[in-house]
């Protein structure tokens, strides 16, 4: 005989239209201006970083570079939702992130221009590093949550993925734990529907990304990642389950990815224009500002003066950026161990003579 | 304890507990470990004294195991992971390389990854295939990871707790053919040994024997043979595979001006190779002969049944020495 032993449903979450038009009857919490006119200056500054970023990259300023074009409303509204003492575990599309949680913008562009120490910065804290390979931040992110549950701190983890990370085993084996052991973590996938150029419909054949989270017998969901207040409800509720210890939480963002992988990629040639075209239509930042206008919490004045001081502030980083020291040659020796071995030493003496030769020093031979 | 003679697989258990009692963030994970105590029994007793929250069963994966180990580690923690045996190691690597050797590094000292990483390795014990393996030199190649491998009750417990307290990541591979072989006093007085230094374990003026982990039992058996024939031989346990001590080797190829290396794993570029060169490099007006090694060779470990026959033994260690010893130029 047969019976059904299992049911499982993904709700999505969207309260605003394309156009920023309210969907129906919104919450309380959406009937005063904040958070929403941070959120959006935020989302202002993340686009203005970013295509500074690119534009450093294109004149050999800066090294490749991963855009976050399309993805502001998501890295704003989970950092901004973080509590100093959470711990974000970044993949390599999360700068945005890293900003708004204290880091110098000067020391995240100093990371995509090839030097360590933009993974440095005091305001770091414990977050880690940007993760380059795929999916292996989601199982330290489930260590971090061991650590904050072992010592007994009410505080949450929060991980970031895209959609072609979800195809790896790390992932699937944090999701398992992160259940297994109810750990406080939140893991938000980023789902702008293209791995460099592997379309979202060829990773997988199951309908949503959260329903993988059935399977570790933990909570998922889908929440329009262009939708700042939808995220703000879904975002905010995981975290607080997370603090409170009631378990980790799986939610799917779908977003589009408005730019190329990375500034060493050109989508034209595998990504139909018409998509792109249709996918602008439904962008995050364009959307808040329309629902802002429409609440009579932002108008085109406060927009022109929240540019020009964004820019300011973008400008005065890459200054910054560009006057950096260059790193001491010793850096690359001296952070490898706790105390450096006696081989190690004399390479960094040989590195020493090397770096003044090729400054044309008095060494050269 | 103390004054009872241990094996070395008693003295792993005997670190770890020692460490679990001085240290809250020490904290150890893996498949089996509690309730059963380890497949090998090297965590016996321990989750049943120190409780589930320090002592942690994990579920199948090694990639998690070590994944978890790295976030754990970056947060101050410092994990001691097991992985089964050493064949199972690789889906760990991912973790390793790309995360645990560079998280001090990459973050310029911001964050450390201080986790332990335990397998046994090592043939001998008529295992079933992918149990049988030595392929430290897949990881003493790695930049930021420690490997360490003791050869006795005493260095197990000592380096063990070296590896523990260490800032850096280190992986500890335990030699399961000499877990039981021997009983020697250990004293549980929680001095943890150098990782930064070879061990001369026996000192002579003809030849330098340098060898780890299983293959340090061999060694001295061949010292002792050679002894009787007349010829002297220093034996050297390198113990930490990266990084290596080279200093204690080049004094003693200095002195005794010939040097065998005998390690279990595959010769080609096996830490053979690194010894020989550096002695080449920077001995070469000492050697009166080239250096010699003697190895596994270059095939995949044969099943149990001929083990032996690809397993370096005390025999082939004498041969090599006599053949040094006969080196015209």
């Amino acid at each position: 005989m047969h019976e059904v032993r299992y049911h499982g449903e993904i709700r999505f979450t969207r309260y605003l239209d394309k156009d920023g038009t309210p969907l129906g009857e919104l919450p309380d919490w959406a009937h005063q201006a904040q958070p929403w006119v941070d959120y959006y200056q935020q989302m202002v500054l993340a686009r203005q970083l970013d295509t500074k970023a690119i534009s450093l990259q294109r004149t050999g300023q800066l090294g490749t570079y991963a855009s976050l074009l399309g993805a502001e409303a998501i890295d704003v509204v989970c950092a901004r939702l973080m509590q100093a003492e959470d711990v974000l575990v970044p993949y390599y599309r999360n700068h945005a992130m890293q900003m708004i949680r204290g880091v110098p913008i000067d020391q995240i562009l100093l990371y995509w221009g090839g030097d360590e120490r933009g993974s440095a910065a005091a305001e770091m804290g414990k977050d880690l590093p940007n993760a380059v390979p795929i999916a292996t931040q989601c199982l330290h992110a489930c260590g971090v949550a061991t650590a904050l549950k072992y010592r007994g701190q009410a505080q949450a983890v929060l991980t970031m993925i895209g959609d072609g990370g979800t195809s790896k085993g790390d992932f699937m084996e944090a999701l398992n734990v992160a259940g297994a052991w109810q750990l406080p973590v939140v893991f938000i996938i980023n789902n702008n529907q293209w791995a460099i150029s592997v379309p979202r419909s060829k990773q997988c054949i199951a309908p949503t990304l959260a329903q993988k989270a059935l399977g570790a017998g933990i909570r998922g969901e889908q929440v329009d990642g262009n939708d700042a207040l939808a995220l703000h409800e879904v975002v905010g509720q995981a975290l607080e389950r997370a603090r409170a210890g009631k378990g980790p939480t799986l939610i799917e963002a779908l977003s589009y990815r408005l730019s190329d992988h990375t500034t060493a990629d050109d989508a034209t040639r595998y990504r139909p224009s018409e998509e792109l075209k249709d996918a602008w239509q439904r962008e995050p930042v364009a959307r808040l500002r329309n629902w802002l206008h429409r609440c009579s919490w932002w108008d085109e004045e406060r927009e022109n003066a929240w540019q020009a001081e964004a820019k300011r502030m973008i400008d005065t980083a890459v200054e910054q950026y560009l006057a950096a020291e260059p790193q001491p040659v010793d850096d690359l020796y001296d952070h490898l161990y706790a105390e450096c071995p006696p081989a190690l030493a004399e390479q960094r003496e040989q590195a020493r003579h090397k770096q003044a030769r090729q400054q044309g020093g008095q060494d050269h031979e | 304890m103390s004054d009872t003679a241990i094996t070395l697989l008693e003295a792993v258990n005997l670190a770890l507990a020692r460490a679990l009692e001085e240290d809250a963030d020490v904290l150890l994970l893996g498949e089996d470990i509690g309730t059963n105590g380890g497949v090998f029994r090297a965590t016996a007793g321990l989750q049943e004294r120190f409780g589930e929250r320090r002592v942690i069963d994990t579920p199948l994966a090694e990639t998690m195991i070590a994944g978890l180990s790295v976030g754990m580690a970056t947060q101050g923690l410092r994990p001691v992971a097991e992985i089964q045996f050493m064949g199972f190691i690789f889906p760990a690597f991912e973790h390793l390389v790309a995360h645990a050797a560079r998280m001090r590094h990459r973050t310029r000292s911001r964050l450390t990854c201080p986790l332990v990483l335990r397998a046994p390795f090592g043939g001998g014990i008529h295992a079933p295939e992918h149990h049988s393996e030595s392929t430290e030199a897949l990881l003493a190649h790695i930049p930021g990871l420690k490997v360490v491998v003791p050869s006795s009750p005493a260095r197990a417990y000592g380096l063990l707790l070296g590896a523990i307290r260490s800032d850096d990541p280190v992986v500890f591979l335990e030699p399961k053919r000499i877990y039981r072989a021997t009983k020697t006093l250990v004293e549980d007085d929680g001095r943890a040994l150098p990782l930064d230094t070879c061990f001369t374990l026996r000192e002579g003026h003809d030849v330098t024997l340098v060898s780890w982990g299983a293959m340090v039992s061999e060694t001295l058996s061949a010292a002792d043979r050679l002894a009787d024939a007349g010829i002297s031989c220093e034996v050297i346990d390198v113990a930490t595979l990266n990084p290596i001590d080279h200093a204690t080797l080049l004094a003693s190829v200095a002195k005794t001006g010939r040097c065998v290396i005998i390690h279990e794993a595959p010769r080609h570029g096996g830490l053979g190779a690194e010894i020989a060169a550096s002695l080449a490099e920077q001995a070469a007006g000492e050697l009166k002969a080239p250096p010699k090694r003697v190895t596994g060779h270059d095939t995949i470990m044969p099943y149990y049944r001929n083990e032996l026959l690809y397993l370096p033994d005390t025999d082939d260690i004498v041969a090599a020495v006599h053949e040094l010893m006969e080196y015209a130029g």
